[in-house]
């Protein structure tokens, strides 16, 4: 199977996390599009380390680090999303105004 | 099972990362102690503590000055540019504790975390500075970017602070996702995602043995990688288009952890910059250069132009800091040896001078950082001689006036640049100083001219804060009339570097 097929899903999945991280008005929606994006990485990951075989476990290694990360990101994320869903009742980040320019 | 049998061991080398490990086994012992312990009021063993720590890091750090190799199968590199890096966050996470102290014994917030939390963060920043492999440089990205976003959030009663926290994450997490996607296609390119690679590049592949053992019509995708690199990089020195959340993310942080951001997390992106492109990818500087004086030239005008417009102190020094990126650039624009130890030294004059300033700014915003707004320091000098005049130094260095410490970094900077040949980027550079110096003036004369408000609430000026103002001052004075220890402190900095099975390239002898 060509390794461009790999590329081509990952390109996709990183676009579609890009237009939902500038189009989406709910925080939590804009944290599981950057996730989408961490993820397609990982995909190009994954497909690189198959395509060098024997020498690619790094890329493998990596992937795992990426999810521990990503991880950790969300545990941060969904905690600052909490504190202010207690202030405001509403995660919209269109309505996160008080600094402007 | 035969238990007695030997297995060949490892060799780990831990001198490069130690004053890391000690922070974070001191953030740890921090946590412990204050959930066993910390019932009383005064817990002023927490900030002792993390002062040790960071004074400890600096020393093991001086300890490896004037090493250079690589260690850890080569991803860490022990090098001067890591040993001089490390010398400064560890000052500038000194200077932080030190302030944050009384800042969160004022507005009643001192909670463990946020020493644990800003040792955590200089950790992060000290890796990234060390970082020879892409792998390690995203984890200490990661790792000190997580803990300044709760830090930034720590005003629980601020919902500004919460908003700053949420969208300085939002876009950190978006840069980073860039970011490693730009390390996922070096690992493609190149079949690795080591910065130097070992001494024989087809079973140690790295970028730089991968460029000067390649054809050129061969690094195309490695070229594309590099522009994601530059992306990843660029939101977290604040470079335009990418410093959207840099005046959010300041302006509603707490003010001593504002100066950190300003003042470390630009250090060690740089330095990660530094190391990226003036090293490991210097043969390809024809490729790199426009996109880097594109934004540069971008990122002071922006910078400054839009810092005259604003009304919040803190917003202020958001853009100038971002203009400051713009500066910095043109050192790694310039990309030989002067470009790099002016970068370093601009870096480490600008960090103590930002850190001064948010320190003044902290101590006359009042409890729950209520009077942040330039019209709230009005006649501030008819109350507070000694810190307007401190303020008022900073604003100086910041806008490169000569006998303070900006004016020297500015002039090696731009010296570095020109040298390289790039006069124009530094005409754009010195007009947007100008320009940047208008609105230091507009502070400036709203302190020394203007009547003072007479409903404004004395200022308790805490012990460490003033203490901080002050080593701020003399430093920002002194580097500015002494200059030569810190800028030949600088200069032995040098990047390590291995041309592999190249006799002829003499490129970068230092950096």
């Amino acid at each position: 199977m060509p390794v461009s097929y790999f590329l081509v899903l990952s390109a996709l999945l990183f676009s579609i996390g890009v237009y939902g991280v500038l189009a989406r008005q709910n925080a939590v929606l804009v944290l599981l599009s950057i996730e989408l994006m961490l993820n397609a990485v990982n995909i190009n990951l994954v497909a690189f380390s198959a395509l060098l075989g024997q020498t690619g476990v790094p890329g493998q290694v990596f992937a795992l680090f990426v999810i521990a990360v990503a991880a950790a990101e969300v545990g941060i994320g969904l905690a600052i999303v909490i504190l202010i869903f207690r202030n405001r009742q509403s995660v919209d980040v269109e309505e996160m105004s008080l600094m402007k320019w | 099972m035969n238990l007695a049998q030997e297995f060949s061991q490892p060799e780990v080398q831990l001198g490069g990362i130690a004053p890391e490990l000690l922070l974070v086994g001191v953030a740890l012992i921090i946590l412990v102690v204050d959930a066993s312990f910390g019932r009383g009021d005064n817990r002023w063993y927490l900030a002792g503590l993390s002062a040790l720590g960071l004074a400890g890091a600096a020393a093991l750090a001086i300890m490896t000055w004037g090493d250079n190799e690589l260690q850890l199968s080569n991803m860490i590199a022990a090098d001067g540019l890591a040993a001089f890096s490390k010398v400064s966050l560890a000052a500038f996470g000194l200077l932080t504790v030190l302030l944050g102290r009384d800042y969160l014994a004022r507005d009643k917030i001192e909670e463990s975390e946020f020493y644990a939390l800003v040792l955590f963060a200089v950790a992060g920043m000290m890796l990234m500075t060390a970082a020879a492999d892409l792998i390690v440089m995203f984890l200490a990205l990661e790792t000190f970017s997580v803990s300044l976003y709760v830090l930034v959030a720590f005003r629980r009663a601020s919902l500004a602070s919460h908003e700053s926290a949420m969208k300085y994450f939002l876009l950190g997490a978006f840069s980073s996702a860039f970011f490693l996607l730009g390390i996922a296609l070096t690992y493609g390119a190149i079949g690795s995602t080591n910065l130097y690679g070992g001494a024989d590049p087809v079973a140690e592949p790295g970028i730089a043995n991968f460029i000067t053992g390649t054809p050129t019509d061969d690094l195309s995708l490695l070229i594309v990688a590099t522009g994601f690199l530059v992306i990843g990089l660029g939101f977290k020195i604040a470079a335009v288009p990418f410093h959207m959340w840099t005046p959010d993310a300041y302006q509603g942080a707490p003010s001593p952890i504002t100066g950190f951001m300003a003042a470390g997390t630009k250090f060690a992106a740089f330095a990660a910059l530094l190391r990226l492109f003036d090293a490991s990818l210097f043969p390809l500087r024809s490729e790199w250069r426009p996109l880097l004086i594109v934004l540069a030239v971008a990122t002071m005008i922006a910078g400054s132009v839009l810092a005259i417009v604003q009304e919040d102190l803190k917003r202020l020094l958001a853009y100038s800091s971002i203009a400051h990126a713009g500066f910095v650039l043109t050192g790694v624009i310039a990309a030989n040896d002067r470009g790099v130890s002016g970068a370093l030294f601009y870096l480490a004059t600008y960090g103590v001078a930002v850190l001064g300033a948010f320190a003044v700014i902290s101590l006359v915003a009042g409890r729950d950082e209520e009077r942040v707004l330039l019209a709230d320091h009005r006649g501030l000098f008819y109350e507070h001689p000694l810190l307007t005049t401190a303020l008022t130094l900073f604003l100086l260095s910041l806008a490169g006036v000569p006998v303070t410490s900006g004016f020297v970094g500015k002039l090696v900077v731009f010296g570095a640049a020109v040298e390289a040949g790039y006069t124009w980027v530094v005409v754009v550079g010195v007009l947007t100083s100008a320009i940047a110096a208008f609105f230091y003036l507009k502070v400036m004369a709203t302190m020394f001219l203007q009547e003072r408000d007479p409903d404004a609430p004395a200022l308790p000026v805490g012990r460490l804060a003033s203490g901080v103002v002050a080593v701020a001052a003399v430093a920002t004075i002194g580097f500015g009339l002494a200059w030569s220890p810190l800028i030949n402190a600088a200069e032995s900095a040098t990047i390590f570097f291995q041309s592999p099975q190249e006799q002829s390239a003499p490129i970068p002898p230092g950096g």
